[in-house]
């Protein structure tokens, strides 16, 4: 019945989406008076609708109702609650539905609360919004249907995969979707202001909070999932330039772009029509990852053709979206007339470089991607991994972190070189120094070295915006920019760092033999089995000790589940002020040594701290923009009701 | 400095986000030819030897019986082969669980100038769902090259 009731609710959210499009398309071309004033409401109703359907499938999760396919395929009745209900999207048809739900819902909310904008652009933004989903819930309804029922119903269901067996990844698929999703409405306000030629200050105001929200959940999906990789897998590293991880990199890039373009716009009506563009390209980003992962065409180009339904599908909605917004781009750009025009030595050029070196890096980025499957296609395999976009990421990367730490302290408009250069004194004085360390401690190591040279300074640059100020009175937003780019220091700090002065050990070792590994010395006390919900286990009691402390214990397991079968190696991890200790228990030898992976990675954890310290400083300029828009609205109201009040 | 003719200010910035992203292109392209990491059978090993040095991925069947340890239990040695073409490949570190001898592999690494195959990276078939990209296409490459020497 759940599942009846949750498929119906799909269909009459996909009705609606059909409906408001219409409504939208016959306001704006003149033919539909009354219609116009149904958007909003039907918006609304579209999003708790998709949201209906998504409860559907929940429920039917934690329930283990082994009649639905999707339940059957992908869950097992003897799997911990938390996996039950992350089961539900971490499958194909559950995170395609998970995707029109956070779309809908962003559609509804925007068409809640946004009142700035002229409701004709506020229309087309919405049709604009719900001709997106619309191919989406088409996607959903005839080519993954998760409420397909299986007939016989099972016995037991097949499990889920046990890398995804982690309460990490559990919340990480909603937090990237939020962020994939959200920039949907970037898109649609590109598209609005496009369509009624209101590209201006005020539409920059209106998208940037939205693109800001979903930024953040991109930030910390990304931070998450790399934190993920790094304790999950037990390789000890943190990126791996898979294409799945590019999928989530490349609309961040776009994003960050956008969010930096959409300021120039905000604050000095320039750059109108390359942020209307940043505006396309950053959902379109969002589309080719999901195309990328969700069409099979990464197993390979064989398998895409095998099955080509679903690959193909998505890539017609691709060709649609992207071409037709592009399109529309190439149209009107011509229309959206010049902004206003600023100096070569000014925050605006700054942002500029900035957004120049992002989108280069993206396309750096995308090509790496795509190569392999080009090449395929002409039937060589090639991969393409680290030794080819380590360089020439770093290419773009780092004259753009040089000029981050330029940039802000410069003025809108025009600005002179001789007016900063005394303020930059204290961060190119330490770039000097750390650069010197860098070289002495890590020597031969050239992206290392320039990383640890660079982070320093961008960090003490990037607090000299508040010199000057009463810290009481910075307003929201300035701290958000101090605070994000103080975490792309200590990101950028961890992961020179750990490049540059890991220490690794691979030993075969009898219980009760110690290991140096850096600074730490590690005895191996036990091995013993255990057992869990539905895996049983290996797991080595190992006592740690740093120059010779008293040791910590970390206990590293070899795990076996047992629906679906298969082993994995869960890492133990000690974490200090200083950096990460991380041991892997590996197989046990003919001889009876057993084989540890070890690990000393001097500040890795600032890696991540970086992450949520940019998605934290991307938090409080949201919270900024929200209370100042709110009180603009607010004492609006309070003039117009005291006009009306005169006027009686 | 800042004397940019007001007029062309927006065709300049065109042309500063034009060369940049062909730049990108170029360098791209450049990089791409001499940094992706191509995907070898042992028969195209002997047939064409890769320069040792450059990364490469190697697939193929781990040939019964040629497994050893090394006294540090950590290192390990053996042989990749497709019935006909032999590599030996050296590979420190804890393999991958459903490796083993008589099963699919797919080694990332180089080959050193004494013909060894030094892996950094072993795949392998990794459960009945998941399996590497390059292993799912190998029997019937092995298939292919079967049929041309039966005609």
């Amino acid at each position: 019945m759940i599942a009846e009731f949750g498929l119906a609710a799909l269909w009459f959210a996909a009705a609606l989406a059909f409906l408001q499009l219409l409504a939208g398309a016959l306001a704006l071309t003149g033919r539909g008076e009354g219609l116009g004033a149904v958007i909003r409401p039907v918006a609304v109703v579209q999003g708790v609708l998709a949201l209906v359907a998504f409860g559907a499938l929940l429920t039917l999760f934690a329930e283990t109702d082994l009649s639905v396919k999707l339940v059957a395929e992908n869950s097992h009745s003897a799997k911990p609650m938390l996996y039950k209900i992350a089961g539900a999207w971490g499958n194909h048809e559950g995170s395609m539905l998970l995707w029109v739900t956070v779309m809908g819902l962003a559609g509804g909310f925007v068409a809640l609360v946004e009142k700035r904008l002229p409701e004709p652009t506020m229309q087309a933004t919405l049709a604009g919004q719900a001709f997106v989903s619309l191919g989406f819930y088409a996607f959903l309804l005839f080519a993954s249907n998760p409420f397909d029922r299986l007939s016989p119903v099972p016995a037991e269901g097949n499990g889920l995969n046990p890398l995804l067996q982690d309460p990490g990844l559990a919340f990480h698929p909603p937090t990237l979707y939020l962020g994939y999703v959200g920039l949907s409405i970037a898109f649609s306000f590109a598209i609005g202001a496009l369509v009624t030629r209101e590209v201006g200050p005020a539409f920059a105001r209106a998208m940037r909070p939205w693109v800001l929200g979903a930024w953040i959940f991109l930030t910390l999906g990304i931070t998450a999932g790399s934190y993920w990789a790094y304790y999950e897998l037990g390789w000890g590293g943190w990126w791996f330039w898979d294409p799945v991880e590019n999928a989530s990199l490349m609309p961040w890039l776009a994003a960050t772009a956008l969010l930096h373009s959409a300021g120039v716009l905000a604050a000095r009506n320039a750059l109108r029509a390359w942020t209307v563009m940043l505006g396309v390209v950053a959902f379109s980003m969002s589309m080719v990852g999901t195309f990328l992962v969700r069409s099979g065409i990464l197993t390979s180009v064989h398998a895409f053709a095998v099955d080509p339904k679903r690959g193909t599908f998505i890539l017609a909605l691709l060709a649609i979206y992207i071409g037709g917004a592009l399109t529309l781009f190439a149209i009107r750009a011509a229309t959206v007339t010049e902004g206003e025009r600023f100096a070569v030595t000014s925050r605006e050029s700054a942002l500029v470089f900035n957004n120049v070196m992002l989108t280069g890096s993206l396309g750096i980025i995308l090509m790496g991607t795509l190569y392999p499957l080009v090449t395929e296609a002409f039937g060589e395999k090639v991969s393409v991994g680290p030794p080819y976009f380590n360089p020439v990421t770093a290419i773009f990367v780092v004259p753009m972190l040089i000029v981050l730490a330029i940039g802000p302290l410069l003025r809108w408009r025009r600005d002179n070189v001789k007016r900063i250069a005394p303020m930059l004194a204290i961060p190119a004085v330490l770039a000097v120094l750390a650069l010197g360390a860098a070289i002495v401690l890590a020597p031969g190591r050239v992206l290392p070295i320039i990383g640890l040279a660079l982070a320093p300074a961008i960090a003490a640059a990037s607090v000299l915006p508040l010199r000057g100020r009463k810290l009481r009175q910075v307003k929201l937003p300035l701290w958000g920019m101090v605070l994000a780019h103080l975490g792309v220091a200590m990101a950028l700090f961890g992961m020179a760092s750990d490049s540059a002065f890991t220490t690794e050990k691979l030993v075969a070792v009898r219980v009760g033999d110690v290991t140096p590994v850096g600074p730490w010395s590690i005895r191996v006390a036990a091995v013993e089995p255990i057992a869990g919900p539905n895996w049983t286990a290996l797991e080595a009691e190992m006592q740690a000790s740093y120059e010779g402390s008293a040791p910590v214990v970390l206990r590293p397991q070899a795990r076996t589940f047992w629906a679906p079968p298969q082993n994995t190696a869960e890492s133990a991890l000690h974490t200090r002020w200083n950096g990460q200790l991380y041991t892997v228990l590996g197989d046990q030898a003919a001889d009876g040594r057993w084989q540890l992976r070890l690990w000393w990675k001097p500040f890795v954890p600032m890696i991540w701290l970086g992450g949520v310290l940019i998605a934290l400083g991307g938090l409080l300029a949201l919270l900024g923009r929200v209370a100042s828009d709110v009180r603009r609205l607010v004492v609006r109201d309070r003039i117009a009701f005291r006009r009306e009040r005169q006027g009686r | 400095m800042s004397a940019i003719k007001a007029k062309h200010q927006r065709l300049i910035l065109v042309l500063i986000a034009l060369v940049a992203l062909i730049g990108a292109a170029l360098l791209a392209i450049y990089a791409l030819r001499n940094q992706a990491s191509y995907f070898y059978l042992p028969a195209d090993i002997a047939a064409k030897p890769p320069e040792p040095g450059r990364a490469i991925r190697l697939g193929g069947m781990v040939e019964g019986g040629s497994l050893r340890t090394d006294a540090d239990g950590v290192t390990i040695h053996f042989i990749v082969g497709d019935g006909k073409n032999r590599v030996p490949v050296t590979f420190k570190g804890i393999v991958p669980d459903l490796f083993k001898e008589g099963s699919g592999v797919v080694a990332e690494g180089k080959m050193s100038p004494d013909k060894t195959f030094v892996a950094d990276n072993l795949l392998a078939k990794h459960d009945e769902k998941y399996v590497p990209r390059e292993m799912k296409d190998m029997t019937e490459a092995q298939a292919r090259a079967a049929v041309k020497e039966t005609r």
